[in-house]
């Protein structure tokens, strides 16, 4: 953006005026960007500040806060429950960038076509965008249900596996939240990669077809590297997402069964608003900021910025 | 053109077969949930899970309608309306400020806030932010739920509308300057008739969010009265214990206005979606 006409354009003789022409101008702009600050400081940085000082408190939500020094911290780490969850978050983390990035990729790849039957698909394919992850938390509860979901009615040899406690089962629960997590967010990244794949300039397939470059060869030699700030964008949304997931394990499973499924972010719900430990609630909260920060710092610095948010513009 | 199609039209078998099997896997929860919210809560028990309810019956769905569902309904909308009204009306003005004021110390500065903002997840605040709205004597009204809602859609809303008003030529708002135009009636008479393609996919994106959001609406309300969907769908649950076909019968209505928006708008809807991709 270029500098301002006002001060710039200013005659020799309008000199004088030109300063106060300037400032009266920033002063719009700044009483423009102000009401945006004051709600997003009020109700984000000023609750992330006092997250981050409450996580040095002991607190029960009534009484004033005490200072406890490292305590929270020193606990978050030794505390077994929070140790298992950072383990099952990250697993989480790890199995749905997995899951989710190669089936997310073919389906978008393949939907970017303008058949007929792939526009229906994409039609079907989009649905579960439109609801909330209380709905879907809600259907799948039932539909996995051991004594009258949809799984007891495959009692037949082919499908007979498929009859088993889902939900109940503690060496299973964590991969079956980590399937509808996925059947939640695969429509969206799908769509990512849909919209990336239209903007691949066309000329770029026809230079390789009249090389004689097969398919696949051109998915890997053009397609994929031209995806690759869709790529970066997905992957920071898998990773954030699912360091933060609460809605979903929380009516799915509470938690449970025992400790199963207590992601960081359901363990630091449990320990603020039901053991009423704010002070230990809020070390586990910075500790999720402080990581996801770190990890889309790391990834948009990997990427390249600037590319990213040219992408956003559509470019 | 021709190569466009050529490109486009050419055949994927790999991506083909992925999506008939992700066709079986999106179709069968979607269809087991209407289906089953079609059945009598007998039926439930007894009938095939996927063959078609016989008799069928609407009673789940009479049930959940004459049980506040209209409040609920009422309510998301308030809700998702006022939040995106006021993000919008927020966003464009600070959007514009930005751009218009181009290396501004205070502007620049609000910028990278909201940059650095994208980062901080709604979960991780909740506390503070339960503690302020109770401060402000909020707790358990709607406006409790409207006003973080909103501050959590700001920065996506705009970083949008900031790499969309950076592409508006410098000379249109020159020769309103020269017309002898402010700033405010350039954002008025310029920039949001300019803007309004982005504003539609910010508006669709965070309405959204907003409509589908659950933690804000658990910790920040509390009395049925002032329940938006999802939270009536997660109290429903409560109420009618092992009634599964009006729990899942609750669920189809919850979803049946984004998909009449759906039915009308895909094109925008998704479009909307992808605009917030920058997130």
């Amino acid at each position: 953006m270029s500098a301002h006409p006002t001060a710039v354009r200013a005659a020799p003789r309008a000199a004088a005026t030109a300063p106060t022409h300037r400032r009266s101008y920033r002063s719009v702009y700044s009483l423009m960007v102000t009401p945006a600050l004051v709600l997003f400081g009020l109700f984000a940085l000023l609750p992330m500040a006092i997250v981050v000082v409450l996580s040095f408190t002991t607190w029960d939500g009534l009484t004033s806060p005490a200072w406890a020094g490292l305590a929270n911290w020193a606990h978050l780490f030794t505390d077994p429950v929070t140790r298992h969850s950072i383990w099952l978050t990250l697993q989480v983390v790890v199995l749905s960038w997995v899951i989710q990035t190669p089936i997310s990729l073919l389906l978008g790849v393949y939907l970017a076509g303008k058949q007929r039957t792939r526009t229906v698909l994409a039609v079907i394919f989009f649905v579960p965008l439109l609801l909330s992850s209380v709905a879907i938390a809600l259907a799948f509860r039932y539909l996995l249900d051991p004594d009258f979901g949809l799984a007891q009615s495959f009692h037949t040899a082919p499908a007979s596996w498929l009859n088993h406690d889902w939900l109940g089962d503690q060496t299973l629960v964590l991969y079956t939240l980590i399937f509808i997590i996925a059947w939640q967010f695969i429509p969206f990244h799908t769509l990512l990669y849909q919209a990336g794949t239209r903007q691949i300039p066309a000329s770029l397939y026809e230079a390789a077809r009249i090389d004689g470059a097969t398919g696949a060869q051109q998915f890997w030699r053009i397609t994929l590297p031209q995806l690759r700030n869709t790529m970066v964008t997905s992957t920071t949304l898998i990773i954030v997402g699912s360091l933060t997931y609460f809605d979903l394990v929380f009516i799915l499973t509470g938690g449970g069964p025992g400790y199963a499924t207590r992601l960081l972010p359901l363990d630091m719900y449990i320990v603020g608003f039901e053991d009423h430990q704010f002070g230990q609630a809020s070390a586990i909260a910075t500790l999720l900021v402080v990581i996801g920060m770190l990890v889309s710092l790391g990834l948009v610095r990997f990427s390249g910025f600037s590319k990213m948010r040219s992408e956003m513009e559509g470019a | 053109m021709n190569a466009m199609n050529a490109r486009i039209r050419r055949a994927n078998p790999l991506g083909a077969l992925g999506a008939l099997v992700w066709l079986v896997i999106v179709i069968i929860p979607l269809y087991w949930v209407v289906v089953t919210s079609l059945r009598s809560q007998g039926g439930f028990f007894t009938a095939g899970q996927l063959a078609l309810p016989h008799p069928l019956t609407f009673g789940n769905y009479h049930l959940v309608l004459s049980n506040q569902f209209g409040t609920y309904l009422r309510n998301s909308v308030i809700v998702t309306a006022a939040a995106v009204l006021l993000v919008l009306a927020v966003a464009v003005m600070a959007s514009h400020g930005i751009v218009r004021s181009g290396k501004h110390r205070i502007t620049g500065t609000a910028f990278n806030v909201f940059l650095l903002g994208l980062a901080i997840p709604l979960q991780a605040t909740i506390i503070p932010v339960y503690y302020i709205i109770a401060r402000l004597h909020l707790y358990d009204t709607l406006l409790a739920v409207i006003l973080p809602s909103a501050a959590f859609a700001i920065p996506v809303s705009v970083l949008i509308l900031v790499s969309f008003l950076r592409d508006v030529p410098g000379e249109l708002f020159e020769a309103m300057r020269v017309d002898g135009a402010g700033e405010w009636k350039m954002l008025w008479k310029l920039v949001l008739p300019l803007a309004r393609p982005a504003l539609v996919a910010v508006g669709i994106y965070d309405s959204l969010i907003v409509w589908n959001g659950f933690l804000f609406p658990l910790i920040l309300t509390q009395s049925p009265g002032n329940a938006v969907l999802p939270l009536a769908l997660f109290n429903y649950e409560g109420q009618y214990a092992i009634n599964v076909p009006a729990i899942l019968a609750a669920v189809v209505l919850s979803l049946l206005p984004l998909l009449a928006l759906y039915a009308v708008a895909r094109r925008q809807l998704l479009g909307g979606l992808t605009a917030g991709m920058g997130k």
